[in-house]
């Protein structure tokens, strides 16, 4: 039960934390990833956009070792992770959450989140059902992590209410709370707006700069537009499973390819 | 107080010898009684909390109570330390089976541990050198701890209740830690859980070995107790009487997975005097409290009471 560690922390944090080049993935001939390249500078809020179907979510699940890409390399602080099991990538310091809600519904909003802790922790079957010192030693410190993780969504006052009691978009608070608690380096959000309101909306930009600025680089994947520009620091933008442009929100605005994509027209960036 | 209920039920638990001598109920199907929860909250790990059902839990059951008998009458090892290298024996077997096994997911799963169970029994009622067939294996002697006999139906008791309340308290610990959470997320959803870091198929593995180990350590405890075992202890309906119980008291909770097991237990004690109609009666209950408390009688129960005590506190 000896998950890998992250690897130190060096003074200088690296210029590129996640590069991505010539990614590949196919279903049953239909290339969903056309050799797709990008990398993510650490500290940045990044975002993924591009119409439905563009192999947004492909991206995430090849990223997070769900799929099996193929062809090209996916390297996190210059380590390949291209090949890794979903759970010995999450031990390198990526989490994630899903476009359609992967709560567990049979815990509590704080047992969910104390889930999360799981890589943080070391007891193993034993020591648990022995209860032994330690273990009381770790429930605890789960316990003020995930508290932790709870105060920074807003999320304190539900945390012993069943999981699948909560509204919707608590619902993905929660998610979001629980994939702080493994303490990443990268954060996958998939489309965390989906389903909010304009209220919520605008409560989850001011989450994800929090998440930000407390050192998590953040990646994204979102159609609320006015969100996503208003948010993120650079987009890359996919279409047909390549990328079709990548640069700052400034940049994208002005790209007419990214317009004729989207609507075949002008787009409605604006709140 | 993590472990309130479980000392109010310890404290019960001695109490009721105590309370009532002699008393058929509480000596004799107690002890039963006993040895099921032992069994249920063992199949409650891995069917309530991690999500995995197996239709054939009195396989494990079985080759506990075996390895005991044959070990003790064939070779004449000293019981404990048959039970000891039954354990084991299960152990290995568990681990063996669980990688393949638990690839598999719900009609799948059911499918393949309700195979093995009914291979395990097929061999039970055919390796006649060693299990005595059909007929069974009798002249078991009774456990002997360190030069305390246990000879009496009270001294069954005191065991039984001991050892039952040791798999409750490491069930209960178990589920309120880091490796429970994994168990209850495996459940919830396998892809979170793999991005949370947790390792699900070994997880799983885990989870089946420590509950086959409950269920050989029931079993070592009935062969010594009755001291005679017969693959009809071990059939496909004790197996789905196993699955009745977890299901019946409430899945994913220890305490609901014992008051399925002792519910069902005196059940069928008490329902003797009706004969012909047992089986009926006892069919329709099930049926009723299915109807009325889906999510099983004890935690039906449980948010019933605290409903209640809410209702009064305002």
């Amino acid at each position: 039960m000896i998950a890998q560690a992250p690897s130190s922390t060096s003074a200088l944090p690296p210029a590129k934390l996640l590069v991505v080049d010539g990614l590949e993935q196919s279903f049953g001939g239909i290339m969903a990833l056309a050799g797709v390249s990008f990398w993510v500078s650490p500290g940045l809020i990044y975002a993924v956009i591009g119409p439905n179907g563009a192999g947004k979510t492909t991206l995430f699940n090849a990223l997070c070792g769900f799929y099996q890409p193929s062809a090209g390399s996916i390297r996190f602080d210059g380590r390949e992770l291209l090949g890794l099991p979903p759970h010995r990538i999450a031990a390198q310091g990526i989490a994630r959450t899903f476009q359609n809600l992967q709560l567990f519904f049979n815990m509590t909003v704080l047992e969910n989140v104390m889930a999360g802790c799981y890589l943080r922790t070391r007891s193993g079957l034993l020591a648990a059902a022995l209860r032994f010192p330690k273990v009381r030693r770790e429930e605890w410190q789960s316990r003020e992590w995930a508290c932790e993780a709870l105060e920074l969504c807003e999320l304190t006052d539900r945390i012993e209410q069943p999981a699948g009691t909560l509204p919707y978009g608590l619902m993905k608070r929660v998610e979001i709370a629980r994939a702080l608690a493994t303490r990443p380096r990268l954060l996958l959000l998939d489309e965390p707006a989906a389903g909010l309101n304009d209220t919520e909306s605008l409560a989850l930009r001011d989450l994800i700069e929090r998440i930000r600025a407390s050192g998590v680089t953040v990646l994204l994947v979102e159609h609320h537009m006015p969100l996503v520009m208003n948010v993120s620091n650079r987009l890359l933008v996919l279409d047909y499973g390549s990328v079709l442009a990548e640069g700052t929100p400034d940049e994208i605005k002005a790209d007419q390819r990214v317009a004729a994509a989207y609507l075949g027209g002008a787009v409605q960036y604006a709140v | 107080m993590r472990l309130a209920g479980f000392y109010v039920f310890a404290v019960a638990i001695i109490l009721l010898p105590i309370l009532f001598q002699d008393n058929y109920f509480v000596t004799v199907v107690g002890i039963s009684a006993g040895l099921h929860v032992i069994l249920a909250v063992g199949l409650n790990l891995l069917m309530g909390y991690a999500g995995q059902i197996s239709l054939g839990h009195a396989a494990f059951f079985g080759m506990g109570a075996y390895a005991s008998g044959i070990l003790t009458t064939r070779y004449a090892w000293p019981a404990p330390l048959a039970m000891f290298a039954g354990l084991t024996v299960v152990g290995l077997i568990a681990w063996l089976l669980a990688r393949p096994i638990l690839r598999l997911h719900g009609h799948y799963l059911a499918m393949a541990t309700l195979g093995f169970g009914i291979v395990v029994h097929v061999i039970m009622v055919q390796a006649t050198h060693w299990t005595g067939g059909p007929d069974g294996l009798s002249g078991i002697p009774t456990l002997d701890l360190f030069g305390w006999p246990v000879d009496s139906d009270l001294r069954w008791y005191a065991v039984v209740a001991a050892a039952m309340l040791l798999a409750i308290w490491l069930s209960l610990n178990l589920i309120d830690s880091r490796i429970g959470r994994a168990l209850r997320a495996v459940h919830g959803s396998e892809f979170a859980a793999q991005m949370l870091g947790i390792d699900t198929g070994r997880t799983k593995t885990q989870v089946f070995v420590v509950s086959a180990l409950f269920a050989a350590f029931a079993g070592s405890l009935f062969a010594h107790q009755q001291g005679f075992v017969s693959p009809d202890s071990f059939s496909l309906m004790v197996s789905v009487e196993l699955v009745t119980m977890v299901v019946l008291g409430g899945m994913a909770s220890t305490f609901g997975a014992a008051c399925g097991a002792i519910a069902l237990t005196l059940l069928h004690a008490g329902l003797v005097v009706f004969e012909d109609y047992e089986m009926l009666i006892h069919g329709a209950l099930l049926m009723a409290v299915m109807i009325f408390m889906p999510q099983g009688l004890f935690v039906g129960l449980d948010q019933a009471v605290r409903r209640l005590l809410r209702r009064s506190g305002n």
